[in-house]
């Protein structure tokens, strides 16, 4: 492992909760509903982080707590029934009813499981119903898919068939790509977890090898492991170097040679790294600084150094699973200082005092920091866009030059006007 | 329990933030969990501002819920006043704290400063943003003013005369997220300067804990939004005897009434009453020719209470519009809304649900909405046009150009952003006429996107429905092909009518005669 530098953090935050991945995981699986046993607070940061009016009934909602609910868990649970009664009248095309928990049902006890188990047995054959908890008290941002994903587990059968299996969400295309390659490669069963169908859940067993695509899994593998599933250990694809090794470890899991791998890979590297020259003209020798959020910082600055020659001032993450981050780690240059928590006051202190070319944090603090002339660029595009794999390395680094360059076109003067 | 896929209110401590936020010197310490954090976005990416919420959030996780969260809540308290010192302290919980009862407010106070402590308690389950907003400012004035109570006279509005100056007078409600408030506040402060009366303060949009104590300066007080401000407004009554206004102007009849009031009020002679009809383009546009075809547009409103209210007396009065629904989710306000709704023959609607909102959009049939930038959503996919007038807002209502609701620039501004998306209707008919003549070049995308220039589609699919319904009406060919003629602003209420008008007589198949039969007897 590198000499990289592991600090703790704790004070206020300035981040999302859990809830916050509903925004991806709903558009993921078309046929399930999230609803959050919740305040009017989560209803309100949702629609808020999802930053769009809803175009349509969304396949999301908030049963919200009221006073009465508060005063008796009996009364709660009735109510609760009721609420879902209507709403899987209201929507028969629902196939998987997530029950998501969050601060407010968490403190008073909800016993969302119990609730799940009573009416999985009511709806058998028509609607199954997940419980996971997406609070801000439990989780932040991206680890609410982790505990969707872990929920999800109990419900997918046993099979030794040997398989890869693909783990956190991704962009449909960007999977697309991926499963073709890995076919080229010579994996022809290869599944992803979570499914386009919530119904449509993998088989898992002891010859799947998992490989994950997304580092905020903790609780995910950890029960896929339980399960017997083999978790095949690499960085995240992100960026060529990531991808490459991803692609490597994945192939040696399945004993496929890397003579193959770079045979099959090779074409798309080179024209990746074509595609990365003029991102990486504008990173080169700036100086960056991540603010936790999303768990994708540390991948992300080791494609931002290794690759567009970025220097690191501070990498924040918001949890750190060191076991599950090791190959990441290993890639970091030396004395990369990361930072596991926050005290965002703290935290902006030393962003003002570095004087980064460019900070990656959150929408609340993106143009307070603007306005003090430093550049951002929001982590939460990052979940949202389409950055991993080989092909899409250039439109990573694209998010993060971006800025800078409309910085420059802003400020200089190449326009003689008479 | 209530489901809610969408709100068009936040909850109680966001409308504590927006007074936060709004002014200048003040610090909140919010006991709520990291995720709540997502508040800040609201000002920070709607609002564009360059400045964080001054807002603290305790960020107590699961695993404090054990120990001492009270010994958090001081340690955040005395962070923030030392970083931040303010010259008032906002106390107060979320959602999730309300329930762990650690009473951060009293933990406050306990702790020795020697600053203006405001606890606040907004209950989290029964209470929306703007309450939140209304019952902060007020929490804040009663705070740093109950001193005075005592010592001060009533104020008398005419004191103005005995001390040789102007008369002064405080403009009170306008906050961050409210709708247009930036531009309103300069609009009424021209106007009120116009005619010889001065702007004591602004609260809360700007002030800073001082400029509430120098309330008391001003004559009377002018509410401008009522949902934040007339809970202040009425206490400063009751202990100051400070009057206050009670009429909103928005339109130009409003903005008179208005002008009166304040002149009335403070026994200051309107000099120049005549001038003021010609102050905005509003009267004229509305009476030159080329509006006539405005007159009897069918015209939806939903929005907060201030702005729907204000809305439905512009649409009726001064443009000519026939008001065909009017609502509110502002309960707070639902009687005055009933009560205008009463005088306009319809019904009010008061509900925080969208969808009832569009459904009752679809039944009123409207050519024009007036609403939030949900029934912009929901009109859009009934391919009506719409305006917005009210919050939530969105960053498409935070304009960069001088855009007020209120005054005579005010009504300027609703001229153009009412009438506007009107004539775009007219352009769809027109695209609808010619889009069969050989000359018209397929792409020429109407505003509306897809759901209008697909009209025939919609059409087809309600009647699939429609051969359903209950009633059993047919429509026959040379009905359906009548019906295609009629311009689709028009035919959802054409259809509905001649249903009516079918069932009525009994009439089990509708043709093209049916139509005409429908349309003299409904005439």
């Amino acid at each position: 492992m590198s000499k990289v530098e592991f600090n703790k953090e704790t004070g206020p935050r300035e981040v999302f909760c859990g809830l916050t991945s509903i925004v991806w995981l709903h558009r993921r699986m078309p046929d399930a509903f999230f609803l959050v046993v919740g305040s009017r607070t989560c209803a309100h940061l949702i629609q808020s982080a999802a930053g769009v009016m809803i175009f349509a009934e969304p396949r999301f909602g908030t049963a919200i707590l009221e006073e009465k609910d508060l005063a008796g868990l009996a009364d709660a649970h009735e109510e609760l029934d009721r609420v879902i009664n209507d709403l899987i009248a209201r929507r028969p095309e629902i196939k998987t009813l997530f029950l998501v928990g969050s601060c407010p049902s968490e403190v008073i006890k909800l016993d969302l499981a119990t609730v799940a188990d009573k009416l999985n047995k009511r709806f058998l054959g028509q609607v199954r119903f997940v419980n996971y908890s997406g609070s801000g008290i439990e989780t932040t941002f991206t680890q609410g898919e982790d505990g969707a994903l872990k929920a999800l587990i109990p419900l997918m059968d046993s099979s030794d068939e040997e398989k890869l299996l693909l783990v956190g969400t991704l962009a449909n295309n960007v999977e697309d790509r991926f499963k073709k390659i890995f076919r080229n490669l010579g994996i022809s069963n290869i599944e992803s977890f979570p499914p386009r169908q919530s119904t449509e859940l993998p088989k898992i067993g002891k010859n799947t090898k998992v490989l994950l695509t997304q580092p905020y899994l903790s609780d995910t593998v950890r029960d896929l492991k339980h399960r017997g599933c083999e978790i095949i250990s690499a960085p995240f694809p992100l960026g060529i170097e990531g991808s490459t090794k991803w692609f490597l470890a994945a192939a040696k899991a399945f004993k496929i040679s890397e003579l193959k791998v770079h045979e099959i890979i090779s074409p798309l590297i080179n024209r990746s790294k074509l595609a990365l020259e003029s991102h990486k003209e504008i990173l080169k020798g700036k100086r960056l600084f991540l603010l936790p959020e999303s768990q994708l910082e540390i991948s992300l600055a080791r494609f931002l150094h290794n690759e567009c020659e970025m220097d690191l001032i501070e990498v924040g993450t918001p949890y750190l699973n060191k076991d599950l981050m090791k190959e990441e780690i290993n890639l970091l240059p030396d004395n990369t200082k990361i930072v596991e928590g926050q005290h965002v006051e703290k935290q902006l202190d030393r962003v003002r005092e570095s004087n980064p070319d460019l900070v990656v944090c959150g929408m609340g603090l993106a143009n307070p920091l603007e306005a003090e002339g430093i550049s951002t660029k929001w982590s939460i595009e990052m979940v949202f866009s389409p950055i991993h794999g080989i092909d899409q390395a250039a439109d990573l680094a694209g998010l993060f030059s971006k800025p800078l360059k409309r910085n420059q076109i802003l400020t200089s003067k190449t326009l003689v006007t008479h | 329990m209530e489901l809610t896929l969408w709100t068009y209110e936040g909850p109680p401590h966001v409308g504590a933030m927006r007074i936060a936020s709004s002014m200048k010197d003040i610090h909140y310490v919010l006991h709520a969990p990291q995720g709540d954090t997502y508040a800040d976005l609201l000002f920070t990416m709607i609002e564009r501002r360059g400045q964080r919420p001054p807002v603290t959030y305790t960020t107590f996780q699961a695993r404090d819920l054990g120990g001492d969260t009270a010994e958090l809540v001081k340690k955040n308290i005395k962070e923030a006043v030392e970083r931040f010192k303010p010259k008032t302290l906002l106390v107060g919980e979320s959602c999730t704290a309300e329930l762990i009862q650690d009473q951060p407010g009293a933990l406050a106070k306990g702790m020795g400063f020697d600053m203006p402590i405001v606890n606040l308690e907004l209950p989290a389950y029964s209470k929306k943003e703007n309450w939140g907003a209304s019952e902060t400012f007020y929490q804040l004035t009663r705070t740093l003013l109950k001193e005075k109570v005592s010592s001060s006279d009533k104020i008398n509005p005419l004191r103005w005369r005995e001390l040789g100056r102007r008369p002064k007078v405080n403009i009170l409600g306008p906050s961050l997220l409210g709708f247009r408030c930036r531009d309103d506040v300069i609009e009424i402060q021209r106007i009120l300067s116009e005619q010889g009366i001065d702007t004591n303060v602004v609260a809360p949009l700007g002030a800073s804990p001082d400029d509430i104590e120098r309330l008391i300066d001003a004559e009377i007080n002018i509410c401008l939004y009522q949902e934040i401000a007339e809970a202040s407004c009425e206490w400063l009554k009751r202990n100051f005897g400070m009057e206050y206004t009670n009429t909103i102007p928005i339109g130009i009849k409003n903005t008179i009434e208005f002008i009166n009031e304040v002149h009335e009020k403070l026994d200051l002679p309107l000099t120049n009453k005549e001038e003021l009809e010609n102050k905005s383009k509003l009267p004229w546009y509305s009476k030159s020719v080329d509006s006539n075809y405005l007159t009897g547009k069918r015209v939806f409103i939903f929005g907060d209470g201030t702005h729907a209210i204000a809305a439905a007396k512009i649409a009726k009065e001064e443009l000519g519009f026939e008001v065909v629904g009017l609502g509110t989710y502002s309960r707070e306000m639902a009687r005055q809304v009933r009560a205008t709704a009463k005088d306009l023959n319809v019904e009010a609607l008061i509900t925080n649900n969208y969808l009832e909102v569009e459904d009752a959009m679809k039944k009123a049939a409207p050519e024009l909405v007036l609403g939030t930038q949900m029934e912009r959503h929901s009109a859009k996919r009934l391919g009506i046009p719409c305006s917005v007038i009210s919050t939530p807002m969105h960053v498409q209502d935070v304009p960069a150009r001088y855009s007020p609701q209120m005054g005579w620039e005010g009504a300027n501004v609703i001229f153009d952003d009412w009438v506007h998306p009107l004539m775009m209707g007219l352009e769809e008919h027109l695209i609808d006429m010619f889009k069969h003549d050989f000359e018209f070049v397929d792409g020429h995308q109407s505003h509306l996107g897809h759901t209008a220039t697909n009209t025939n589609n919609i059409l087809n699919s309600d009647e699939k429905k429609e051969k359903n319904s209950k009633e059993g009406i047919i429509w026959t060919e040379s009905g359906r092909a009548e019906l295609t003629k009629v311009p689709f602003f028009v035919r959802g209420k054409v259809k509905t009518n001649t249903e009516k008008y079918a069932i009525l007589r009994g009439i089990p198949e509708i043709s093209d005669e049916t139509l005409y039969d429908a349309k003299a007897y409904f005439s």
